[in-house]
This record gives C-alpha cells, structure tokens and sequence, in this order.
C-alpha cells in the first residue's frame, strides 16, 4: 500500500463533486482525504485526493476520474511535490497542561487562536506527517475536538493547467 | 493560462436562420436538426409543453407512444442496436423519469447510446418536493454516460447538442437532459446547427501496434476474441480478414454476437459460462487471445485468476479504463478500435496454423457430438435445439432477434444464426428481464422490418403491456414464447447448486397466452411440436402484425455447456447427467 496524492482540474459547477464522490463511492474507491477549492480560473476548481492503494487502485481511480465529462484534467501528484493541511485542535487547558501546549505550539509554529479559562485552540499547518505528529502530542493532554482540511498540493515547477 | 474548449459546434450556421422559439420547441428542432427521425415516450403534467412542440412537428419527428416509460426506454435502446443510431426516449417528471431507471441502466452496461429526456416540475418548484418532483439526475448519475439538468434555455440547444456528442463518442452511452417546465417555455433565439459529430478517438501509439504484431507473430494458436465494441464501431469486416491472414479463430462474448459473424467458418460463437463447447475450449487451448472491443466480464472469464493462463492476452478497446481492470493483459491498446485493427491487419505477417486449425475443428467436432447426443436422448421433445432450428431455417438474415432473459436467451446466444451486423437485440451486462418486447418494438420501428422476440414466461410476464404498443402501430413482431411454466434459469441453479430446493420459481399460473394475446388485439397459437411450431413460425412471418406463438417446452431443460459461477474451464458442464 502507497500514498498517492491526485488532483483534478473539473468544470466549477453545480453537482460536479457529487459526480466525483459518486464514483468513488460505486467503484469502493476508499479516499483517505478530498479538498476542494476555486483555482487561478474562477471556471474551474481543483480537487486534491489522497488515497492509500496499490498501483491497481491508483490507476483505476485516474482512469475513472478522467471518464468523467466535468473532469478536465488529472495528476498523480509527484511525492516531492508541495503539500499542506491545516488543523484546529482544541485542548483542555489547565495548570499542569498549560506549559506543554504553548511550547509544543511555538515549536510546530502553530497558532494560538483561542485561550479560555478552560481550553485552548491551536492552529498547525504543515505536511500531514508534521500534523501527526503534533496530534501524538497532544493526545496525553487530552484533545477535545479536532479538525483538518485535508491536504491541498501543487507540484514544484510544472503547472497542471499547462498539461492540457 | 489555458482555456478549455468544450464546444466545438463549429458547424454552427452563421447564416440568419435563428428564430424566436420556446424551450420545447428548441428541443424538438434540436432533435430534427440531429437527424432524430423517431422518437419513443410517454406524456405527462411537466413535458405537456414538449409534447406540445412535437404536435407541431408530427410530420418531421415521428412518436410512439408506449404502454410504459420502461417499454419506451427499451424501445428507444432497442431502436439503436438495430440501426446505430442515438436511441431517444420522452418522460415526464417523478414517476415517468424514474420509469426509465432500468431501462437507462440497460443501455448504460451495454455501452448503447440513448438520450433521454424528462420533464420537471419549474425552477421555483426544485427542492420543494413538489408533486412529481424527483432529482433524476441524481438519480441517474451512476447509470448515464453524463447528465444534464437545464436551467436557462439560452443553454438548451447546445446541452442537446453536447449530449449527443457524448452519447455517441467513443465507448456509446446513455445520457439525461432534464428539463423543469419554465425552460421548456421560456423563449429565446434558435440558432441552428449541424449534425454534430462524435469527439475524434485517440490513435493508439505506433509502439503499442508493433507490440501486439510481434505477439502475433509469434503465437502459433491464435483466438480473436470479439465483443460489443468490435460490432458498434464497425470492425467486423477487419476481424474476418485478420483471421484470414493470421489463420485464427473467432470466438465472441454475449453483446460480440451483434457483430453478426455466424456466417464466417472461423466463427465459433459465443465463449464463457454458457459458450459453446468449441468456443470456450479454443479460447482455453489458444496461445494468444486477442480480445477487441471486450471487457472480460466476470461471465466471460469465470476465475479471473485462471482465464488463459496459457496464453498471452492483447486487449484492444475504446475506453481506456477497460484495459487491465478485469484481468492481466500483456498488450493494452486503447482508443479507436476500426483504425487499431486495421493497422495491425496491415503489419502482421500472414500466417498459416493447421495444427491450431486441425485443433479447433475436432473441438467443433466434439461440441457437435455433445449436442447431437443431448437431441437423441430428448427423442421428438420440442427441445430449444429444434426451435432454434426451425426459427433459423424461417427466417431471412436481416431479421432482428430480440431476447429477455434467462435460459431462453442464453439459448438464442448458442443456437440463433446471426449473419449480419446489428440483428440481435438483448440485455447483456445488466440481464434486464422484461426489455426484449419493448426492444423488439424499437427495432423494428427502426429497421422499418421485421423482428422476433424469443422470451419466456417469466420475463415475458414483466413487460407484456407493450404488445398495446405493437397493435397499436402494428408492428411485425413475432413473439416465440417459450412457455415451461418455471423461472427457468434460477431453476437452473437451483437444481445445480440449490439442491433441487425450489423455492418460488415453479409459475402456478393459469395465464392463457393465446387469449391473451387475442385480448391485446394480436394473433396467436399455441404449439407443442416441431411441425406445429413450423407452420406457425411460416404463417407470423407473413402476417403484417403482431403474432405470439405460445412454444410449450420441458420445465427440465438446461443451459448447456456451463461453467459454474467462479470457475474455470476445468469445471465445465456439458451434459445434465454430470451436473444432477
């Protein structure tokens, strides 16, 4: 099993995801994370995929994905390609947490965006690999909610717009 | 930055010929300008104004109105097996489009392109589960090529126009253009346009042809492995003279039929669970399978694991994702099926294989000896061998034979003489009981000739509301209804794999088909032998109408040869004996 990460270019209209997420679900293509979002031409959106799979499934699910009449362009995502996720984690605050939390957030160059007598939010954002782990961190501090966006990629140098 | 160019109605006329017109109107115009000269459907509340339009346009668009939205889906898809064309069906919102749901997915697994149109309730009403109001592109999505929901009526002409496109394009398919009822009243300008034409095919890569030439060369017993693709994109005549050059022979899968080769020698007919004997067995002993226009579907190749494993596998299809999907193949070429086999036509090395060829013919020979054994021991029983054998020896080549689904249909896949492109008609990925009448009606109405309907009285009971259809417009279709009173092939399985526990499958029906049929305004017998069945068969293909021939058989009869659910060929079933 390999991480892949996908993107697609499609058509920025109504029902265009449903078509998306439709495949996957009547393929049993199982997708680790999806972000979508407007791109550089208001026309189209980008939607970026991870999957755990083999080549089958990798190649399957490029293959579906370009079927599809809405969907304008795919790209297996090079692995040094850049990649970002953002996560809002909420942890309890209290005397003997306090201390960790701030300094584990200052070390990941996270963001504290909420600090009340009871809790405290912070804002990471990084590869996936640096957002486990500061989750792992936190976990013996007790997390009360926690959120991602799931990741978002370019690739360096070559544009995907440009492929077409 | 790029921009993406989807319309490509370069043929739109700049001449003033555009014209103040309604949605409806749009849609019917469209239709015309497409070269749609039939349509089939149903009306209803939310396409009154399209029906409307079409009352206009009575003498250019022909309608046929069907007992059902289904029977007008399958007539519609019937309609485009038998003559190439985009099949188009009409429904109204709710219940009328979701009337369409099988027959959609019918034409969908069987890669046949079909429009349909549905009406829905206005814009304001969307959302609001108002009366008749159902999301039928949501709906739909899984089971259509592509889909449309219609919001401005300046985008009418060019979604139809673009549904065409797509429903004909490489790999065919079914698309939905939904309609609410304020588009189809809306006016705006009509500016025609020509017939658009499918988007061009990629052509395969040079590299990809010489690979598969050289494993052509090299293979000393070689199988041509036709399917649905090979016949809808007009192959045929490029596979008979591969096999001449190459000495191969040509097996087929279920929707390969279509292509009409039964009259070839190399032709071994269909391979797979319910193949025959020489069929299957070649495609087993062969070095090299060279599958066209196929997707090696779980029913063709039983164990995938174990399908060819002796041989090498060249895999030629339209839609790029069929290659490797179902099975290892070590060739994969994708894209325009005519101009791929052409090509290798042209740069393999003609070859000569009488080992291969001598193999095949004893394999032939083997299969005819199953056969004539299973008829000897069925002494003067209206067996389906001797049906088939007289429907052959009845009827002219161009005939459409369409099918329901089961036992009756597997044995039209076996025994049916099928001579010429585009003559059968039959549900082959998603096994639709109850499409063959409303197929049978479609071709024929297609064909403007005659066409024969082989069902039985499972299926038969599913859609036999559409024998209105076929007085109404009195078709020439001859329905031969092999009547043995029980769901024949999940008796089947029943008795193979069940323990002969059967359970709902024995039909304790009183339905007298004759008067039946009499009923519905159509003429019918009843046969029970062979020389009845003769004389009936003579006296429906010369009727003008619709006749039903009422064909009692043996509830005990079995598909055969079959491979079991799963396995391979090893496992193969060829006598009733080995498989109680």
């Amino acid at each position: 099993m390999t991480r892949y990460v996908i993107a697609a270019y499609v058509e920025n209209k109504y029902g265009v995801l449903a078509r998306v997420t439709g495949m996957f679900m009547r393929k049993g293509f199982n997708i680790d994370s999806l972000t979508v979002g407007e791109t550089e031409n208001p026309a189209y959106s980008r939607i970026t995929i991870t999957l755990e799979g083999d080549d089958y499934a990798r190649e399957q699910l490029i293959y579906q994905l370009q079927k599809l009449h809405n969907v304008k362009n795919v790209v297996l995502m090079e692995s040094e390609g850049v990649e970002r996720e953002l996560m809002l984690i909420k942890v309890r605050n209290t005397p003997e947490n306090r201390h960790e939390v701030l300094s584990a957030a200052e070390i990941y160059r996270g963001k504290i965006l909420d600090y009340t007598t009871d809790n405290l939010c912070v804002e990471v954002t990084g590869a996936p690999a640096k957002i486990n782990a500061f989750v792992e961190v936190m976990k013996p501090l007790g997390i009360l909610e926690m959120c991602r966006t799931g990741v978002v990629a370019l690739e360096r140098g070559r544009t995907l717009t440009q492929n077409e | 930055m790029i921009v993406f160019v989807n319309k490509i109605w370069k043929n739109r006329m700049t001449t003033t010929t555009c014209k103040k017109m309604n949605g409806a109107e749009i849609v019917v115009e469209t239709l015309i300008e497409q070269g749609v000269t039939d349509v089939f459907g149903y009306p209803g509340g939310q396409v009154l104004t399209i029906y409307d339009a079409l009352y206009n346009a009575s003498d250019r668009l022909s309608h046929v109105l069907t007992a059902h939205e289904q029977g007008a889906s399958h007539a519609a898809d019937g309609y485009a097996r038998a003559t190439g064309k985009v099949g188009v069906v009409i429904a109204t919102s709710g219940p009328g489009a979701t009337n369409l749901v099988t027959g959609i997915a019918t034409a969908m697994l069987d890669s046949i392109p079909l429009i349909a149109i549905t009406g829905n309730v206005a814009s304001s009403q969307i959302g609001k589960d108002s009366f008749q109001e159902i999301n039928i592109t949501g709906v739909t999505m899984p089971i259509t090529k592509h889909n449309y929901f219609v919001s401005d009526v300046e985008d009418l002409a060019d979604t139809i126009r673009e549904a065409f496109q797509i429903a004909k394009s490489g790999r065919p398919g079914p698309v939905l253009i939904d309609i609410p009822k304020d588009v189809q009243t809306a006016e705006c300008l009509f500016e025609p346009c020509g017939v658009v034409e499918a988007f061009p095919q990629k052509k395969a890569d040079e590299s990809l042809i010489e690979k598969a030439v050289s494993l052509i060369n090299a293979a000393e017993r070689p199988y041509l492995y036709i399917g649905g693709g090979a016949a809808a994109s007009g192959a045929a005549e490029d596979v008979l003279a591969l096999a001449d050059k190459i000495d191969a022979c040509i097996g087929c899968t279920f929707m390969g039929l279509t292509a009409g080769l039964g009259h070839s020698p190399r032709f071994l007919g269909m391979q797979g669970m319910h193949g025959t004997y020489a069929s299957s067995m070649a495609n087993k002993e062969a070095d090299l399978v060279i599958g066209i226009g196929v997707r090696f579907s779980d029913r063709a190749t039983g164990n995938a694991e174990k399908y060819a494993s002796g041989a090498k596998v060249i895999h030629i299809d339209a839609d790029f994702a069929e290659i490797g999907k179902n099975i290892h193949v070590d060739c994969g070429i994708s894209g325009d099926i005519t101009s791929t086999v052409s090509r290798i036509l042209e740069q393999c090395a003609s070859a000569s294989h009488p080992a291969w060829t001598a193999k095949v013919a004893s394999l032939k020979e083997e299969g005819r000896r199953i056969l004539d054994a299973a008829e000897a021991a069925a002494g003067d029983a209206l067996t389906p061998k001797k049906i088939f054998d007289c429907i052959n020896a009845a009827k002219t080549p161009d005939i459409v034979i369409a099918t329901d689904v089961g036992q009756h249909q597997m044995w039209t896949a076996q025994y049916a003489a099928f001579e010429r492109p585009r003559t059968f008609a039959s549900s082959g990925g998603l096994g639709t009981m109850g499409f063959g009448l409303g197929a049978a009606v479609g071709s024929a109405v297609g064909t403007g000739g005659r066409s024969i309907l082989v069902t039985g009285d499972g299926s038969f009971g599913m859609n036999l509301n559409e024998m209105a259809t076929a007085v109404s417009y009195n078709l020439p279709v001859t329905v031969v209804l092999l009547n043995n009173g029980v769901l024949g092939m999940v008796r089947q399985w029943q008795t193979l794999f069940y323990g002969k526990r059967y359970s709902h499958t024995l039909l304790n029906r009183k339905t007298d088909f004759v008067k039946l049929a009499e009923a519905f305004g159509a003429k019918a017998v009843r046969v029970t032998t062979e020389e009845e069945l003769r004389a009936a068969l003579s006296a429906a293909l010369s009727h003008e109408g619709p006749f039903v021939i009422d064909t009692v058989i043996d509830k005990d009869e079995f598909v055969l040869p079959m491979l079991p659910p799963g396995g391979s060929i090893d496992d193969i079933i060829t006598a009733k004996e080995e498989a109680a």
